[in-house]
């Protein structure tokens, strides 16, 4: 058996981003601190701290996650993508980030990478996630800024464009 | 917000996990998804000496059926069991109560034992596990015990578990073709309930259970009673779970939940 002691930094290996991450950290450490801190990723925010706002959801394993209600520790083995694996070729932001800007889905942009992450997720399973769907995904996320509309507009408008059937003018210059 | 300093086991068998319950009693604590237990560490309301990982365990991965009813391992995370394709026909109510069951983001790492360990009077899964008649099965390094959902609760956050024991799985029967119906009132789809209900179908009539109201989740028997009798017998329930007002609702609010959920989930149960 195992046991890692809590004085002492235990070896944590996953991969973020495509990344393979081999570094330590003591068992009490938090995935956001760790993400933030220990590799400097600063685009995971950190809110409630509690797993109510949802500011510092990631994916893991291909699923919408709490980074703050997650040990380091605990992900040993897993992929890990943060906001910072969105984006595109040379930083270009991908199609869910355009339709955001367009549609003035973010003011503070607090909330925005949590948000991003979930409706990345939901979208690369089902490009044709209604309404209904894409508002029962945002419940997991608290935005003080949008009164969420904007928001509900882009990921509708992101999953026409995944689907193909778009028009011109929805897509950036 | 972060969790006061304590050492981490990442059991490799079922055996070496009940071993550091049995040596370390009450400072230890299991994680399993960590979606109840985390905030708990994180707000330091719990301080264990350690944490025991249980989540490597295959032998707690397994949802199969046994005589009749379904066992659910302690490492079965929500968003799999959704995912179980025979979850609506042989588990109808948990179907149904599931996708009120926190967020899809939490859902995605949080077990179905980790809530029911966890014993949130508001959550939906002890309510579920209560309405179904299920049974929560114990295992310590001594034995293995089983303890019906009814005796299981005890208080807010408190259960029948001793310190040297970890929910190794939960048994619930088949709902098999019985009406199920669940509602719940929250402020947000997935936060703590107001109220959640829960109606089965039985062989009298119904069962009705409720939640977020008393200090654990209560189930009553509601045989088949017409109009003014039913509203009488929802009306004592409701003042039996002695609400209390709060910071989201009223005392007199659940009551008036308890009684119009109520009659609208029998009679959905029941037509």
């Amino acid at each position: 058996m195992t046991r890692m002691s809590a004085e002492q930094r235990h070896r944590v290996r996953f991969i973020l981003n495509g990344e393979p991450v081999d570094r330590m950290c003591e068992p009490r450490v938090l995935l956001t601190d760790f993400i933030r801190h220990e590799i400097g990723a600063t685009g995971t925010h950190v809110g409630c701290e509690h797993g109510v706002c949802g500011a510092c959801t990631v994916e893991i394993d291909g699923w919408p996650a709490r980074a703050c209600l997650t040990l380091a520790l605990q992900i040993d083995g897993c992929k890990v993508r943060t906001v910072e694996g969105l984006t595109g070729k040379q930083g270009r932001l991908g199609v869910l980030q355009s339709a955001f800007r367009r549609n003035h889905a973010l003011q503070c942009g607090f909330c925005t990478a949590g948000i991003l992450i979930s409706l990345d997720i939901l979208l690369a399973r089902d490009p044709r996630a209604d309404e209904a769907e894409i508002r029962e995904v945002l419940t997991g996320h608290l935005c003080r800024c949008t009164g969420y509309a904007p928001i509900v507009k882009a990921a509708l408008e992101a999953a026409a464009a995944l689907r193909g059937d778009t028009n011109r003018e929805a897509i950036d210059a | 917000m972060k969790p006061a300093a304590f050492d981490y086991v990442r059991a490799e068998s079922l055996d070496e996990a009940l071993e550091v319950l049995r040596h370390e009693g009450s400072d230890a604590r299991v994680i399993a998804g960590g979606q109840s237990l985390m905030p708990m560490l994180n707000m330091r309301l719990s301080k264990p000496r350690v944490l025991v990982d249980i989540m490597r365990l295959e032998e707690l991965r397994k949802v199969e059926p046994r005589q009749g009813r379904i066992v659910i391992g302690a490492a079965v995370r929500q968003a799999e069991l959704l995912e179980w394709p025979s979850l609506a026909r042989e588990l109808t109510l948990l179907s149904l109560a599931l996708p009120w069951t926190g967020h899809v983001q939490t859902r995605s790492r949080g077990t179905i034992c980790g809530s029911v360990a966890h014993a949130d009077p508001s959550a939906e899964l002890p309510l579920t596990l209560l309405a179904l008649d299920g049974e929560i099965i114990l295992r310590s390094a001594r034995r293995q015990r089983r303890v019906a959902a009814r005796d299981f609760f005890r208080g807010v956050m408190a259960t029948d578990r001793n310190d040297d024991e970890l929910i190794e799985m939960v048994e619930l029967p088949t709902t098999n073709g019985k009406r199920c119906a669940f509602r719940e009132v929250a402020r947000r789809h997935g936060d703590f309930a107001i109220v959640a209900c829960a109606a089965v179908e039985t062989d009298r009539g119904a069962r009705l259970a409720i939640g977020g109201v008393a200090d654990t989740p209560v189930a009553r028997e509601f045989d088949r009673l017409g109009g003014s009798a039913l509203d009488d017998a929802l009306n004592a329930l409701a003042w039996d779970l002695d609400a209390r007002d709060d910071f989201h609702a009223t005392a007199r609010y659940r009551r008036d939940l308890v009684r119009m959920i109520g009659r609208d989930l029998i009679a959905e149960v029941t037509r």
